[in-house]
């Protein structure tokens, strides 16, 4: 398989997969769990949402782990278990995806704040990362995303504790960012601006956003980081703002206007398209269908 | 710069040592503890909840300058104590059973404990009964739940339903808040606020406590 950085040079733009939590929510999993759980005690349903974004069309395909490191683990008790749960987690995608799609490790933020702000000292969350990252680098990920991040030193973190282990495993940056009147910020106080420079600094190879917004403020975001940097970006939107009904949340962008709305990306110059909370395999078929009008188009 | 100010433009910059250290000149040249904290600690928090409303400073700011109010507030505890100055209030604080997310009940708190009310924190996944059983023995008004998951949110239900069941709505009202709850969600399970962020919820909590 050509890899996931000669195809971005090469011009390629990849569909990535969508949401993992909506998923596991439709598959009827209770939601009081650690959701990492389920790839030890459910991997028959990890095995149906990887196939069903494998058959939308996804090329990138991640595994269940986002709160996957020991130091979130811990909430639940479970640190004990980081390697398994991690090896398990890509060992049920990559029996589904063979060499058809690259499998991508999540890695989302460890829940702690950082000294001074908070009582986590750095060299907990470098540890934390290094652990879950090799459990994922044993086990044979194509690439590992480190996303959701607010605070830039804990991206880093996650960043360099990667490369430490494989300098050559391509890492995936993804901030999370909220509109202000004067601009885009992480809850932490990152402009998209510094998270472009710290996160391509720190070594990653593919950077951008996800989640928090649907996909229109993300067309904004990555033309704000297409300014500041060279890297290959990636986008994975929500399917809007989620609205609650009967007590559920809706997200009420369709596959349709998200795949519309999803040419602007392509203009902006981001090479990876995915989807994050309330997407579906509907929305990434749909995405799918016009990233290949597009190659036809030309 | 008078001293009072000096105590709120360090708790404002987040410096623990400096606002320790006008603190205690302050109790030393026996400033009043009231005008200490109302004016010092309290005000000084109140613009650093402003700006943060504003978008000016982020949650680290915010996060400092709490650190550096705690700083103060504790050499101020024990001569309220002796000196039998009350809070302003009671009110009971926690993330909802299920969930585990506290950044956002945390800063609540936080603005809450730099307007001057006492805050019983019991953390996160706390089902409904210890929040009710807590208020009840601690003769807290006031319980605020947090859910970040909208899964979760149906505890906050259950919640006022157990309020309703021992009789004391007119004794405990309750507010709540996180990301996906709302104002619409507050009115179909009877909770009597919904607040949006940690400024807005010192702001319910005046009204109710004013209302009470």
């Amino acid at each position: 398989m050509q890899s996931l950085l000669d195809r971005i040079r090469h011009g390629d733009i990849i569909v990535a997969d969508g949401a993992m939590g909506t998923m596991l929510f439709r598959h009827g999993l209770p939601t009081d769990q650690c959701p990492e759980s389920y790839n030890l005690s459910h991997p028959e349903i990890l095995t149906s949402i990887a196939s069903e974004y494998l058959n939308a069309g996804a090329e990138i395909i991640q595994t269940n782990t986002f709160g996957g490191s020991p130091l979130k683990l811990d909430k639940y008790d479970l640190d004990q278990q980081t390697e398994e749960i991690n090896r398990r987690a890509v060992e049920i995608v990559r029996a589904v995806v063979d060499d058809r799609a690259y499998v991508s490790g999540s890695v989302g933020p460890s829940g702690r704040i950082l000294i001074p702000y908070g009582e986590t000292a750095p060299e907990r969350i470098y540890e934390s990362a290094q652990r879950q990252a090799r459990a994922l680098i044993e086990a044979g990920v194509d690439l590992i995303c480190v996303e959701t991040m607010t605070d830039i030193t804990e991206a880093t973190l996650n960043i360099k504790a990667i490369k430490s282990l494989s300098p050559d495993i391509p890492v995936m940056a993804t901030m999370t960012f909220d509109r202000t009147p004067r601009g885009f910020f992480t809850m932490m106080g990152v402009t998209i601006e510094k998270a472009a420079q710290e996160l391509e600094k720190a070594g990653a190879e593919i950077i951008g956003s996800n989640c928090g917004y649907g996909i229109e403020m993300m067309i904004k975001i990555a033309l704000e980081f297409r300014a500041h940097t060279q890297r290959p970006l990636i986008i994975q939107a929500n399917a809007g703002l989620p609205e609650i009904e009967d007590g559920q949340p809706v997200y009420k962008e369709t596959p349709e206007f998200m795949a519309e709305k999803g040419r602007e990306l392509v203009a902006a110059g981001v090479s990876i398209i995915g989807g994050c909370c309330g997407t579906t395999p509907e929305h990434i078929a749909a995405i799918r269908r016009m990233v290949d009008s597009l190659a036809t188009d030309q | 710069m008078e001293l009072i100010d000096k105590i709120s433009e360090s708790l404002q910059k987040g410096e623990q040592e400096e606002t320790a250290r006008y603190t205690g000149e302050a109790i030393e040249q026996a400033v009043p503890v009231r005008q200490i904290l109302d004016d010092g600690l309290i005000a000084g928090m109140t613009v650093v909840g402003q700006k943060f409303k504003n978008h000016d400073i982020f949650l680290p700011d915010v996060l400092m300058a709490a650190k550096a109010m705690y700083a103060g507030m504790d050499l101020l505890k024990p001569l309220m104590i002796k000196e039998d100055i009350p809070s302003r209030g009671k009110v009971v604080l926690g993330t909802v059973r299920g969930d585990l997310h506290d950044i956002g009940k945390n800063l609540v708190a936080i603005m809450l404990k730099g307007a001057g009310y006492e805050i019983i924190d019991l953390g996160n996944d706390v089902p409904a009964e210890k929040f009710v059983d807590t208020a009840m023995a601690e003769k807290a008004p006031i319980v605020g739940l947090s859910a970040l998951l909208t899964t979760t949110m149906p505890v906050m239900k259950q919640v006022v339903d157990l309020i309703r069941k021992r009789g004391l709505t007119d004794t405990i009202s309750v507010i709540i808040g996180g990301a996906p709850v709302s104002d619409k969600y507050a009115r179909e399970i009877g909770a009597d606020m919904y607040s949006f962020d940690g400024v807005n919820a010192v702001e319910c909590v005046e009204k109710l406590m004013r209302k009470g």
